[in-house]
């Protein structure tokens, strides 16, 4: 279908406005996103960055309308290529996935079906949302195999899952994912699970569908390293809430908000030499069920003050592209380090 | 770091571990050649960091050094004596000398067991202490990596990985070892939590001048926390060099590989590094390639690599390589 | 063990649970309270004004009325009196036969399932070979040697239904085995024997709980076909069972005769099932209400 390659024109693809995803189990409310904006423009490859608990996951899936019946997702706005998602009946919103973006999960081993294969996996797609035959289907599925490089791809094809390796699944379904041509790929921690060499051979063949297939990716991750590799933009998430958002030198390289600097600190980096001691943050993932009042991070944060406590703070525009959500100014994050103001909160 | 002197405290020689696949009657089919002919060294007080990907057996030469599981072939020597052999009752003396922390914190401890019963566990074995003393004891130990005395009668559910991972490793030291295997410790964790847990062992090590061998895939920590790095394949180590230096100045192609396939968490790094990709998969444990096994995706491959296993050499001090070809 | 917990807020949590669970299910308090009473009244049925013995020809096969809650039996034996101590000898045979087979079954499960090796191959081949004996050719052989009655049904019910049990502790042990808390407690050196009881016991527990549920309602079952068969309970002794097929003769006229034992059974084995549910939530050391994703 030629009308989605179209040239990447940076335009807006995707907007989400303060989205809150609230679990009810058990009569307990858990907020796992509490007002989280992120957009994705044409081209991007966007990193959505944080730990267990963050909500990344739950964010992704809001998104695409993949939660259980005790979910609810409401927000300002969320809106894929000028549709408003969150007018479409469940009905048009299944139909968007697949056609409209993909997504790829964290496992793939279990993302198959060991009992079908491999080809059927793809083939099912195929006939379902581009309506085409069984030949030109197995035609297609062969091509997506072959773009994902994966050798030999007619036989293959025939071949059943535990037959593959873990790099090979994986693959198997970022073809999946690309058979309907989707304008955006969600990539849900695509590489946690494989060996590191793998994991340079899947992120190369992103970034190679990349420019060949015109399409724009959300990765979420944890890995700081994957993130300064295959991402252009980083938004940084933390409780619920994104903590900050900017250009990926940016992040990296003028970090504003404290979780994003701790994040930097407190794994071994090559430039400030390897062997310092890691800067751990104390303390652990706030409550989902109980959100504290205040900025999520104040609890393990060092600079953390009263106001922080007690209210979430605004974000703070930095550069056209930089946010951060902190009450402090990056002069006055610099200026307590030095003071040695800082709480000096420890392990 | 920890002061070394060059006093060895745990050495193989030759060791493998071979798990056969038997047939419906029983018999040897296959084996499984998990460690196949592994030479090394680990000097008192260094942390060994040993990698590799799945399969190349890190995990099963940890656990076979301390005993845990049973060697096939080759020896253990622990401390100047053989331990390959020994069993029973006669392996008690060693297992406190040797402990272990698990990767899963959610496995690695008995979620029907409380704190205190969790710490006791190995206590109750190899002393006679009186149970007020070993509360005591337990009390210090919880202490010491960095939890509260009134979480002794908690349960393991009540616990984040990162704190399990703690109640681990108070249990590893309640026996006071002098070796312990960390058989990836921090794999399960969050990234601000790794770095919690490593700078405990790394102030334990110092405290209690324990040896550890530290197995893991995360390469950007083994480097942080080793002094020395074995690099492993398919059941044999390809490598060994001090791990600044097996970082700048690699030699084994598969290292080479392995190091630049590392993302590295700068992105201007990033960009310019140029990536040696490796292709093709991991041959399978039980079919290894005859030669020098990384024949089949190495992008040197000369005739001899398929024909000649290379052995374990210095080629400048301290920095041994298995290679034909460098 | 588990139970014993020192911990103030583990005990809270687990009677929290089970407190939540009995909120959530209407249907399992009723069953608590069921089981309350058919219990105290088969234990407390001695000291009651019942008489299910003496018979009243004259008075055969009235319905339920005032002066017979139940009504009578087909040679005038006061029914209400007759199913509760119908219900004392099916509760006695149900749990007792029950405790036996759980205790032979968890011990082959676990000695099998941890050991391995030979010991595992014979126990199971045991475990085959008392499968696949025809049941009733076993009970009937076996009923040659043993005297008719109360402890004999017991036996046999208890010695020949503990094989399914085994298996299923030994596959669960099979793979608790694997668990690394496992493999450390063998690693220092803990014998066996303590690895069982202490870590692989306590995680089977919820099985054999449902185990020791489905027990009970098999035990029942079981002993009204015995009964059927004349190897069981015998006259004047009764059961709900006995009762049961008892009843079957005279359907037509006094169908109450089959509906009230019939019911009970159904009752209790549906209560003993709640029971087992709300136990197993007791012993579970996780957190029941919300988990983060």
């Amino acid at each position: 279908m030629d009308e989605n390659k179209m040239t990447q024109t940076g335009e807006r693809l995707l907007t989400v406005d303060n989205l809150k995803t609230t679990f009810m189990i058990h009569k307990t409310k858990v907020e796992a996103v509490r007002g989280a904006s992120i957009h994705v423009d044409d081209g991007d490859i966007l990193a959505v960055v944080g730990e267990s608990g963050s909500g990344k996951s739950v964010l992704m899936k809001s998104i695409m309308g993949l939660l259980p019946e005790n979910a609810q997702t409401t927000a300002d706005s969320l809106v894929y290529m000028g549709r408003n998602l969150l007018e479409l009946s469940a009905d048009e919103r299944r139909k968007m996935r697949g056609k409209e973006f993909a997504m790829i999960f964290q496992d793939p081993m279990t993302a198959l079906n060991p009992l079908k294969k491999i080809g059927s996996h793809l083939t099912e797609v195929l006939m379902r949302y581009r309506k085409l035959n069984k030949k030109q289907a197995r035609e297609e599925a062969i091509e997506a195999i072959r773009k994902v490089g994966i050798p030999s791809p007619e036989k293959r094809l025939d071949q059943y899952p535990h037959e593959f390796s873990g790099g090979m699944r994986q693959r198997v379904l970022i073809a999946m994912a690309l058979c309907c041509k989707p304008k955006l790929l969600i990539a849900d921690e695509p590489t946690t699970a494989l060996d590191v060499t793998i994991q340079a051979q899947i992120l190369e063949l992103l970034k190679q569908l990349r420019d060949e297939e015109k399409m724009s990716v959300v990765l979420i991750t944890h890995d700081l390293g994957v993130v300064a590799s295959l991402s252009n933009r980083i938004s940084v998430m933390y409780g619920g809430l994104i903590m900050e958002e900017g250009l990926t030198d940016e992040i990296f390289y003028a970090p504003k908000h404290p979780y994003t600097r701790a994040l930097l600190h407190a794994i071994p980096q090559p430039t400030t030499g390897v062997k310092e001691r890691l800067e751990a943050i104390p303390g652990m993932a706030p409550s989902l069920t109980n959100p504290p009042a205040g900025c999520p991070f104040a609890e393990r944060c060092k600079y953390a003050c009263e106001k922080c406590e007690s209210e979430i703070p605004a974000y703070r525009q930095y550069t056209k592209t930089q946010r951060a959500m902190c009450v402090f100014t990056e002069e006055e994050l610099n200026a307590m380090d030095k003071e040695g103001k800082a709480d000096g909160r420890t392990e | 770091m920890a002061e070394q002197n060059n006093q060895i405290l745990l050495e193989t020689k030759d060791l493998q571990k071979h798990f056969p696949i038997k047939d419906f009657f029983g018999r040897k089919k296959q084996a499984v050649k998990a460690v196949d002919g592994i030479t090394f060294q680990i000097r008192k007080g260094e942390t060994f960091g040993l990698v590799g990907e799945s399969g190349c057996g890190k995990s099963t030469l940890g656990r076979t050094l301390i005993r845990m599981y049973e060697p096939t072939g080759g020896q253990i020597i622990f401390d100047g004596e053989d331990i390959t052999k020994i069993e029973g009752a006669k392996l008690q003396p060693y297992h406190k000398r040797m402990q272990i922390i698990f990767q899963d914190p959610y496995s690695a401890l008995d979620p029907h067991h409380n704190v205190e019963e969790i710490i006791r566990e190995p206590m109750s074995l190899y002393t006679n202490a009186s149970k007020s003393d070993i509360d005591e004891q337990i009390v210090e130990l919880l202490k010491k990596v960095g939890m509260k005395a009134d979480d002794m009668y908690k349960y393991a559910y009540e616990f984040s990985g990162g704190q399990r991972q703690r109640i681990g490793i108070a249990r590893a030291l309640a026996v006071k070892p002098e070796f312990l295997l960390c058989d990836e410790p921090i794999s399960a964790l969050d990234v601000s939590i790794q770095a919690q847990v490593v700078n405990m062992l790394e102030d334990l090590q110092e405290e209690l001048g324990l040896t550890y061998l530290f197995v893991a895939h995360d390469l950007s920590m083994v480097r942080h926390i080793s002094t020395r790095i074995g690099v492993m394949y398919l059941g044999k180590i390809v490598e060994i060099a001090e791990s600044d230096e097996l970082y700048d100045y690699p030699m084994h192609p598969y290292t080479e590989a392995l190091l630049s396939a590392i993302p590295v968490a700068d992105p201007e790094l990033a960009r310019s590094s140029k990536r040696k990709i490796i292709k093709g998969d991991l041959p399978s444990p039980m079919d290894v390639p005859g030669g020098c096994r990384f024949h089949t995706r190495c992008p040197y491959a000369k005739p001899e690599c398929s024909q000649m296993e290379p052995p374990l050499v210095e080629r400048t001090p301290g920095h041994f390589v298995a290679c034909h070809i460098r | 063990m588990i139970v014993m917990a020192k911990n103030k807020s583990d005990q809270k949590r687990r009677i929290e649970n089970v407190l939540s669970a009995l909120k959530h299910d209407k249907l399992a308090i009723a069953s608590l309270v069921f089981l309350v009473i058919i219990i105290a009244l088969a234990l407390l049925a001695p000291i009651l004004p019942l008489d299910p013995n003496t018979t009243d020809v004259r008075n055969m096969f009235q319905p339920p009325s005032p002066e017979h809650w139940f009504g009578t039996d087909d040679i005038g034996r006061d029914y209400l009196s007759r199913v509760i101590y119908g219900g004392r000898v099916s509760l006695l045979v149900g749990f007792l036969a029950m405790i036996t087979c759980v205790c032979v079954g968890v011990l082959v499960g676990t000695v099998s399932g941890y050991c391995g090796g030979w010991i595992d191959s014979i126990l199971m081949r045991i475990v085959d070979i008392m499968s696949s004996i025809p049941w009733m050719v076993l009970v009937t052989v076996i009923s040659l040697f043993l005297k008719r009655g109360l402890k004999s049904i017991i036996i046999v019910i208890g010695f020949f239904t503990w094989m399914e049990i085994a298996r299923l502790v030994r596959a669960e042990t099979l793979s608790l085995k694997e668990r690394e808390y496992v493999m450390y407690a063998k690693f220092v050196g803990i014998p066996g024997y303590v690895i069982i009881l202490k870590h692989i016991i306590p995680s089977v527990l919820p099985t054999i709980i449902i185990a020791a549920s489905t027990g009970i309602a098999n035990a029942i079952m079981t002993e009204s076909s015995l009964s059927f068969l004349g190897l069981g309970i015998q006259q004047p002794m009764s059961s709900w069972g006995s009762l049961l097929q008892n009843a079957q003769s005279y359907m037509q006229n006094a169908i109450y005769m089959a509906i009230l034992p019939g019911l009970l059974i159904v009752l209790t084995i549906f209560a003993f099932n709640k029971l087992g549910n709300l136990l197993r939530i007791f012993v579970e050391p996780r957190v029941m209400s919300g988990e983060k994703d």
